[in-house]
């Protein structure tokens, strides 16, 4: 599904030039929820963004489903940290919502195959638009907000929104670049456990940075561990956890406290150890991804 | 937040749930109305208590009294009527005129740092040109009227919108264009629907700077150019002046002048807040 092979990058100018990211190589298979966790300025949000086609890496390939990304690819959405900021103040939600919808080339549905892609339907017409933010406004739970105006909502309310709208173009990649940093602990429970739902729901494949270790092991599928910068890929870590997962019972899992234990050992390391790369979980057996049937593991791991 | 009525399922949910800290602008905004009423009549009364008492003779300066008495007379004044309309219309036109070339031209020199580098120059030469040192020659080659109050009026009007425009560009949340580039939406969607929005109040103020510099404008060339028809406000006040003992209609006809420009700026305030209820809201929100 997701292919990223010898991904290097740095900013500024050539010379002078700041390494960002350095070989980081991972493949990511349909249907996976993979956690992306380092310290601080380990080059998280600039992988993410290489993935979204918004950086042009400087050396590296990625491809999603196949064909190489150069620009933005269809059938991709992302969903910022700063909510207040990537909400537009002067839509309504339901318009903040429907906007994805309204580009001229829109994503064929994620059910269709690759070579339906390119050539996606027409823009949405403005009553599909509704309709579809509307079903995306009731995945979130916020049915009765849309005539609102998203700085009249809360924080956690409004990152709601902005995953719904990442939800209505139907992506077949999510990328989320740290969404629950910016909310108090009981709305990140809640907005962790509306990922996993959504995920339940959907044939989607997430790519989810985080600097929360504790998040990294609740909602991943797999912990990829960053070194610090220029990241480097540590360690690439199964989760072993049932599904569903629980805030208070998962958390208590002997194989959750283990695996968050060794991640949160990964992410402190100051010395770059080359060997521990990709590393098996902690907890046992690895087995199926749950909820997903197309995980055909073309992942390295 | 109010408690209004829970008529939760209609879009109009939002609209109620702001009106809150708009009523609260809007009995400030009377207290403001009020204050201000009692300032400009605190000082009427003074100018006509200088005036009875000769400290300042009458000869010199009108009574307060002589001067309402004109200004209200004017409204029923057919010819002064019909100057009054001239300068609204060149006002109108021109406005409409600066804002459909600046704001266009502001978004090219916004979103393209080529372009702006390479017309910094001309524009950084034609700015500082003062429009009144411009009447005589525009008078010269296009004639007295409509047509020469427009397009000077045109000239000085364009640059608040355009740098407006521009600095509004510039403002636009990077958050907001990332976004709508991770939606896949090419440079000219974005420029849609974030940065212009995001620079509509910008372009609003430039506007309403625009419009005080068209009023101003008009009534110089009219002053300048005289009493030919199309001319307005400004060659009426300048045959005014000609007459002996005057010094009343001049201070009459100045008034209209004031009032206009304040119920201009009004107006276009109101259409700004009516327009754009984001930004009024947005900070009033974030305060």
């Amino acid at each position: 599904m997701l292919e990223i092979t010898g991904l290097t990058h740095s900013y500024g100018p050539a010379g002078r030039a700041r390494p960002a990211l350095r070989d980081i190589s991972l493949a990511v298979a349909g249907g996976e929820l993979v956690s992306i966790v380092g310290p601080s300025g380990c080059g998280k949000s600039t992988l993410l963004r290489c993935v979204a086609g918004l950086i042009r890496p400087a050396a590296g390939t990625i491809t999603l489903g196949g064909s190489p990304v150069e620009r933005v690819p269809d059938g991709l959405a992302v969903v910022f940290q700063d909510y207040s900021r990537s909400l537009l103040p002067w839509l309504t939600v339901a318009d903040n919502v429907a906007l994805p919808l309204r580009r001229k080339r829109g994503s064929a549905p994620a059910a269709a195959g690759e070579a339906d892609r390119t050539a996606g339907p027409a823009r949405a017409g403005r009553r599909a638009r509704r309709e579809a933010a509307r079903a995306a406004l009731a995945t979130v739970g916020l049915t009765s907000e849309g005539g609102r105006y998203p700085w009249q909502l809360s924080g956690g309310m409004q990152q709601r929104v902005a995953i719904a709208r990442a939800l209505a173009c139907d992506p077949v990649l999510l990328l989320m670049d740290e969404p629950f940093g910016s909310v108090d602990a009981q709305t990140r429970e809640d907005l962790e456990d509306l990922v996993l739902t959504v995920r339940g729901q959907r044939d989607i494949t997430i790519l989810l940075v985080t600097h929360d270790i504790d998040e990294s092991v609740y909602v991943g599928d797999r912990v990829v561990v960053l070194t610090p910068g220029p990241g480097q890929v540590r360690a690439d870590l199964r989760v072993s956890l049932p599904s569903p997962r629980e805030q208070i019972t998962t958390r208590q899992l002997p194989a959750f406290v283990q695996l968050r234990a060794e991640v949160g050992r990964l992410v402190r390391e100051r010395e770059t150890e080359t060997g521990a790369h990709s590393e098996r979980g902690a907890a046992g057996p690895v087995p199926g991804t749950e909820a997903t049937a197309a995980n055909t593991g073309t992942g390295q791991g | 937040m109010t408690t209004d009525s829970p008529a939760a399922d209609s879009p109009a949910t939002g609209v109620h749930a702001a009106a809150s800290p708009r009523e609260s602008t809007r009995s400030r905004l009377a207290g403001r109305v009020l204050r201000g009423a009692a300032g400009v009549a605190g000082f009427l009364a003074l100018a006509e208590l200088l005036g009875r008492t000769r400290v300042i003779s009458p000869a010199v300066l009108p009574l307060a009294s002589t001067v309402l008495a004109r200004t209200g007379g004017l409204a029923t004044s057919p010819h002064f009527l019909a100057d009054l309309g001239s300068t609204l219309a060149a006002w109108a036109l021109g406005l409409v005129i600066a804002t459909a070339v600046a704001v266009p031209a502001g978004v090219v020199l916004g979103s393209l740092p080529g372009v702006r580098a390479a017309t910094r120059a001309i524009v950084e030469f034609l700015r500082p040109i003062p429009s009144v040192a411009l009447i005589v020659l525009v008078g010269l080659i296009l004639g007295p009227g409509l047509r020469m109050n427009v397009t000077l009026i045109v000239y000085a009007a364009v640059w608040p919108v355009l740098f407006n425009t521009i600095y509004g560009l510039d403002d636009t949340d990077p958050v907001a264009r990332e976004t709508l580039r991770a939606f896949g939406f090419g440079r000219l969607a974005v420029i849609r629907f974030a940065a212009l929005p995001s620079a509509a109040p910008f372009i609003a103020t430039g506007i309403r700077l625009a419009s005080s510099i068209a009023i101003i404008l008009n009534i110089s060339t009219g002053y300048l150019a005289g009493r030919v028809s199309g001319n307005g406000l400004g060659a009426f006040i300048a045959e005014a002046n000609t007459g002996a003992g005057n010094t009343a209609l001049v201070l009459a006809a100045a008034i209209w002048a004031g009032v206009l420009g304040l119920v201009l700026n009004g107006l276009l305030l109101a259409a700004q807040r009516r327009l754009l209820p984001w930004h009024h809201e947005f900070t009033a929100e974030a305060a």
